[in-house]
């Protein structure tokens, strides 16, 4: 493949020509003489993702959830770029189920993973190359020119050799008969007029008065509304209930009984909920009746060495600890979290006698078909998925435990339903960040830096559940990432885990295990910088010394950005961290003090290389909000199980971050120049090391157990 | 029963007396922009004015707001163009968006009293109103936008809320 700038050589040496004096926006009746063979119904598709009508509308497919991350506008960005379409010339909607829209860095189908950029960067830009490539050859044929001598303006092709023009539009008939290109220019990036610039969302406008379409406000004809009982036990199954008073109350027209509850049907929501209230139902809780905090912690102890397996091994492992004064040892914990979305899970199913539709706010489109299409009974192509936009997402709409309660409930009601969870079903029955119980040693050489490092994990696994072959030899990639990754140099290192699954339902949380070992690996990192004496910044530089440079990058960006070894306000201490995720790599500053005997969280300095920044309005945005979301962790989140149900209901007991705690945030992109990296997520695994070694700074004592708590 | 108007329109809601405002606007009504959030008065998605006073609907029963008047975020401008959605837009605040209609709700009732408020004041306005997105800087940022946009326009008292 030749790039667009070898092409454009070419085509200047071919006699190509300048653009002096070649003026934009010919009148129409000019377009009109030239377009002679245009065809007002006609439409150019010549892929997944672009539509583009002879009457002027474009509409774009956005092939990944609108979750907040901004999808919505930085998929669009990377088509128009190639396409040059003028921003923002163009409609968008939602893509349906269709494996057509599978992420290629995922292979599926799934919004995730800090993926929608980096997994759809070359493709995208392709889909508009091809398209752009497609309306030049309509021109070139048009014209009787050839097509090297051609270029683009936004929405325009031109030939600069003779100053003619023509609109896309004015293509579109003609190049939709046209097969597309085998292979395509992209441009270079020093070509690019929207990757790069900093944008605005697409969708503020909906979202400002109240039009955009969440999941919770679907509303198709004949609907029924249901709130559903749930076991509160894990695995706990309905032994028998007495409907009878909720049947009898206002509004409700159905009560139906579910192998995990039983769901009340009503004209709106709030009726069937103080029904469900009226239900009177007899448990089979099952086998985690009994479980507990202290039980899921000695199940993690006992498996921690029993069950390790290798997750690393340098040198000589843990072979070589010592046993003297240099050697350091810590125990390291982190709770359940539940992912508290502002919008409750919800789902809408239509189920018809041979096809279901199904709106809802998901991240994964095609497990929401597949799902539907098995407790519907049909085919998977007679299930059609409305993806709304997701109040939040944050890897707990990857689950379709909820879309299985709608199409089940609309099949046995024969009719449309809707299917809301209150916020305490929200926190209650959630799939939860993994608990993890850790242990750690090293021992430090003369010099104050580790010479062996070892690291025990034990904590339950994601993949085991959602896809097995995942885990090889024990490990389970997201329980280790982020510990057995680490990017310190150390002679001897032994990372192992243990799969201990004490039966809560865990899942994907906003930066899955990288939103603990972060913390951990960063934490203990600065234990050891501390008992060296060494300032921590300078411990990190030369334990990075010799490895990859983009870590560094950042970790030097954002101590220049804090000033660090400067002048820091009395009574406040600053705490550095550093974490690669999602192929971006993040460094970041805390500034901190404690206020009435809790810590208080005053600026952060963020420095993230990303790689190309395709939106960078879009990745500071992303970066707040993986703060926010981390720093609600760090200082609140705890899921306590007890009796074998979570005991936490609602933002009292499980609160989130409010604005007066929501530190100021300076953030630069660190520009490598490298391929585009993850955003939404790899902002959050530096901020709870960076709050809680800026407490050590302060103290003196480690915080070695999350959310944090200095009583 | 309850007799109020919503958004300027009679309105007459046939429900229970006790129905949370927010599911009777949601559900009846059928405007769908008011959020539930967590049905304890605990998130601020659910922020209505009442009278012009920001009000968490899914903690208030209709019967409380017989002959009064609401407004939602439907109604707060009729073309989307309430100084604080305008400065909401410019400073791109929304992310998932779904907390927004009662962060605007809470924030144009804040201005409508408090027409340039400190940095304080805003955290005490707002720290009710949860954003699980993290949007708190930009929606202080628009906080301030609006109110610059508020004190230099002509007729500075001009915003209905």
């Amino acid at each position: 493949m030749i790039t667009r700038r070898q092409f454009l050589k070419v085509s200047a040496a071919a006699g190509g020509g300048l653009l002096v004096g070649f003026r934009l926006g010919a009148p129409e009746s000019a377009m009109a003489a030239e377009g002679s063979s245009n065809d007002a119904d006609a439409v150019l598709e010549p892929n997944a993702w672009v539509e583009m009508h002879a009457d002027g509308r474009n509409v774009l497919t956005i092939s990944g959830s609108e979750m907040g991350q901004g999808a919505m506008t930085v998929i669009p960005m990377m088509i128009a770029e190639e396409l040059d379409l003028p921003w923002a010339d163009f409609d968008t909607r939602f893509a349906p189920a269709d494996e057509a829209y599978a992420n290629p860095a995922l292979g599926g189908q799934v919004t995730g993973g800090s993926a929608t950029v980096r997994g759809f960067y070359n493709q995208l830009r392709e889909v508009g190359a091809a398209t752009r490539e497609m309306l030049m050859q309509a021109a070139a044929n048009r014209w009787d020119v050839p097509l090297d001598e051609l270029r683009t303006e936004p929405g325009v092709v031109v030939h600069p050799a003779t100053g003619r023009m023509a609109e896309y539009r004015t293509l579109v008939a003609d190049a939709a008969k046209l097969e597309p290109p085998g292979e395509v220019f992209t441009k270079d990036r020093e070509e690019f007029r929207i990757i790069g610039k900093p944008t605005r969302r697409l969708d503020s406008p909906q979202k400002v008065n109240g039009q955009a379409g969440f999941g919770i406000d679907a509303r198709p004809g004949n609907l029924l509304v249901a709130s559903i009982e749930r076991c509160p036990v894990f695995g706990g199954k309905l032994r028998s209930v007495d409907a009878g008073k909720a049947r009898d109350a206002a509004n409700v027209e159905d009560v139906i009984e579910l192998e995990h509850g039983v769901a009340v049907l009503a004209r709106d929501w709030w009726s069937a909920d103080q029904a469900r209230k009226m239900l009177s139902i007899e448990w089979d809780e099952g086998d985690l009746a009994d479980l507990d905090d202290e039980a899921i912690e000695r199940q993690f102890r006992e498996g921690l060495q029993r069950d390790a397996r290798p997750a690393r091994t340098e040198g000589d492992g843990a072979k070589a600890l010592g046993d003297g004064e240099n050697t350091v040892s810590a125990t390291y914990r982190v709770p359940y979290l539940a992912h508290t979305t502002m919008e409750p899970m919800n789902a809408t199913a239509s189920v018809g006698d041979d096809e279901v539709t199904v709106w809802v706010p998901t991240q994964a489109p095609g497990s929401v078909q597949k799902v539907a299409a098995e407790i519907a009974g049909v085919d998977p192509g007679r299930v059609t998925v409305h993806t709304t936009f997701l109040g939040g997402g944050f890897g707990r709409r990857f689950e379709t435990d909820f879309v299985r309660e709608a199409v089940e409930l609309s099949k046995r009601a024969g009719r449309p339903v809707k299917v809301i969870w209150s916020r305490p079903d929200d926190v209650r029955h959630d799939f939860y960040r993994p608990a993890a119980y850790n242990e750690l040693s090293a021992t430090l050489g003369d010099d104050g830096l580790p010479r062996t490092w070892v690291h025990r994990i034990a904590g339950p696994s994601i993949w085991s559940r959602v896809s097995p072959g995942m885990v090889k030899d024990g490990i389970d990639p997201a329980a280790v990432e982020g510990a057995a990754d680490h990017p310190y140099a150390v002679e001897n290192i032994e990372v192992t885990y243990a799969n201990v699954d004490p039966g809560i339902p865990v899942g994907f949380w906003r930066s899955v295990g990288h939103s603990q070992n972060a913390w951990i690996v960063e934490s203990f990192l600065d234990e050891l910088a501390h008992k060296a004496g060494i300032d921590p910044v300078e411990y990190r530089r030369k334990l990075l010394k010799g490895g990859d440079s983009r870590h560094l990058g950042v970790l030097e960006r954002a101590a220049e950005m804090a000033d660090w070894g400067g002048e820091v306000p009395e009574g406040r201490a600053r705490g550095v961290a550093l974490a690669k995720s999602f192929g971006s790599y993040c460094a970041q500053v805390a500034e901190v003090s404690v206020e009435d005997g809790a810590p208080r969280v005053h600026k952060v300095w963020c420095a993230i290389d990303c790689g190309i920044a395709v939106n960078p309005a879009g990745v500071e945005r992303q970066v707040h909000s993986s703060i926010a979301y981390g720093l609600t962790a760090a200082l609140s989140g705890r899921v306590t199980i007890k009796d074998g149900r979570v005991q936490e209901q609602n933002f009292d007991d499980y609160p989130a971050l409010t604005i007066d705690r929501m530190p100021e945030v300076e953030v630069a992109i660190v520009d490598s120049g490298q391929p585009p990296g993850g955003v939404g997520e790899p902002g959050l695994p530096p901020i709870a090391p960076a709050v809680t070694n800026a407490l050590l700074a302060l103290a003196g004592e480690p915080v070695r157990r999350l959310p944090i708590d200095l009583g | 029963m309850a007799r109020l108007t919503i958004n300027g329109r009679p309105v007459t809601l046939e429900v229970a007396d006790d129905m949370p405002l927010l599911w009777a606007i949601r559900d009846y009504v059928g405007l769908n922009g008011t959020k539930f959030g967590c049905g304890a008065g605990l998130c601020g998605a659910c922020t209505v004015h009442v009278d012009g006073e920001a009000t968490r609907s899914c903690i208030t029963p209709v019967s409380a707001v017989d002959g009064r008047e609401v407004t939602t975020i439907e109604g707060l401008s009729s073309a989307g163009d309430h100084p604080v959605q305008l400065a909401w837009v410019a400073e791109d605040a929304p992310q998932c968006g779904y907390c927004q209609s009662g962060q605007i709700m809470q924030a144009a009732a804040l201005l409508a009293d408090n027409p340039d408020p400190t940095d304080e004041e805003i955290d005490a306005a707002m720290k009710g109103n949860l954003c699980r997105c993290g949007t708190y800087n930009q929606i202080r940022a628009a906080i301030r936008h609006a109110a610059r946009t508020r004190t230099a326009g002509a007729d500075g008292g001009e915003v209905s809320a």
